[in-house]
């Protein structure tokens, strides 16, 4: 479990650094994702080692959005002045990205996998 | 009278674990997605702090800890998506533009309705992100000159909104993959809606998690582009 934990602090902290050094405007953490994936993929790392501090993180998820949500209250006044357009706008514009995404999705997905995929 | 504790990261992390846990409890007796805990715990926790008269930074202390979680998080995705890295190569044509097309409708569909119904530029530009997930989306706002402030609570809105209803609406547009559902999920409402498709199937939750990166990526290039045609 430790050692997982180095593992994925060390591919994120590898991820800042490559994209401070290089400007790039790609975030350090989906950089150091890319990096854990290459390394898996070029068994540098083992997925064993990694499994359960991933699960754990995974698994949990969405506790780790909480805080970003509570920072809303900083900024009532801000949502307040317009909140007609921004609440408007947020919402129908999700059900229209779901709606475009699965739609072009489902029809170039491979029909075979219809309905497959379930962990059994 | 009493001393005051809540300046210390331990309540605000106390907190915050608390909250959540009787948060899932509700949600699993109740099978509500309406009561989605992430944003019932949210709304519990606002509410407390402002009945408490306790200010936002005392808990930010904790909730900073919470957060930093959310980096190794993002790593950690790496993880199933090579677990299931022979599905997803196969369905690479289907995965790739279904984001682009997705990310694309997102920009275009988020400042067009702000647009009409008269928002403001810093609105418009601040929403235009909004299913990117929290880190990339802030780091986008600032560079298009929008108000990262603004963006962030839209961000976690579009989130909350994904988790509750995308499931159930791929379901009612009659969408047969799983692939597609997850993949829908994650482009719209990154993390949040990743984090419930992750409950839903696993396949769902891993494509969510690869559409995060995939619309973090796309959205970081193709935004400044349709600015400088807009």
């Amino acid at each position: 479990m430790i050692r997982g934990f180095a593992i994925l602090f060390g591919c994120q902290l590898l991820g800042e650094l490559l994209t401070r050094t290089t400007g790039w405007p790609v975030p350090g953490n989906v950089l150091g994702m890319t990096l854990l994936l290459v390394a898996l993929m070029l068994d540098v790392v083992r997925l064993e080692w990694v499994t359960e501090a991933a699960e754990l993180l995974l698994t949990n998820m969405a506790l780790l959005f909480i805080p970003v949500g509570v920072a809303v209250m900083q900024y009532f006044d801000l949502l307040a002045r317009e909140w007609l357009p921004i609440v408007t706008a947020t919402v129908l514009s999700t059900f229209v990205v779901i709606a475009v995404t699965a739609l072009v999705a489902d029809r170039l997905a491979d029909p075979s996998q219809a309905g497959g995929g379930d962990d059994s | 009278m009493t001393p005051d504790v809540s300046d210390m990261p331990l309540f605000g992390i106390t907190l915050t674990l608390t909250v959540f846990v009787l948060a899932q409890r509700l949600y699993r007796r109740t099978g509500s997605v309406w009561l989605n805990p992430v944003l019932v715990s949210i709304l519990a926790i606002i509410t407390l702090l402002l009945v408490a008269g306790i200010p936002y930074r005392n808990y930010a202390r904790g909730g900073e800890l919470v957060t930093f979680l959310l980096g190794p998080a993002v790593v950690a995705l790496a993880v199933p998506l090579y677990q299931r890295r022979l599905e997803i190569w196969r369905s690479k044509r289907a995965i790739l533009l279904g984001v682009l097309c997705g990310s694309l409708a997102s920009i275009v569909s988020a400042c067009g309705i702000a647009w009409l119904l008269g928002g403001s530029r810093d609105v418009i530009i601040s929403i235009a992100p909004k299913s990117v997930t929290a880190p990339i989306a802030i780091g986008i706002a600032e560079r298009i000159g929008g108000i990262p402030a603004l963006t962030a609570p839209v961000v976690v809105m579009t989130g909350c909104l994904g988790a509750m209803c995308g499931a159930e609406f791929c379901r009612r547009l009659g969408i047969r993959t799983h692939l597609a559902a997850g993949l829908a999920v994650g482009t719209a409402a990154h993390g949040i809606g990743t984090a419930r498709m992750l409950e839903i199937d696993r396949l769902s939750g891993t494509v969510a998690g690869l559409a995060i990166g995939l619309n973090g990526l796309v959205t970081t290039f193709l935004l400044p582009l349709l600015m400088a045609l807009a």
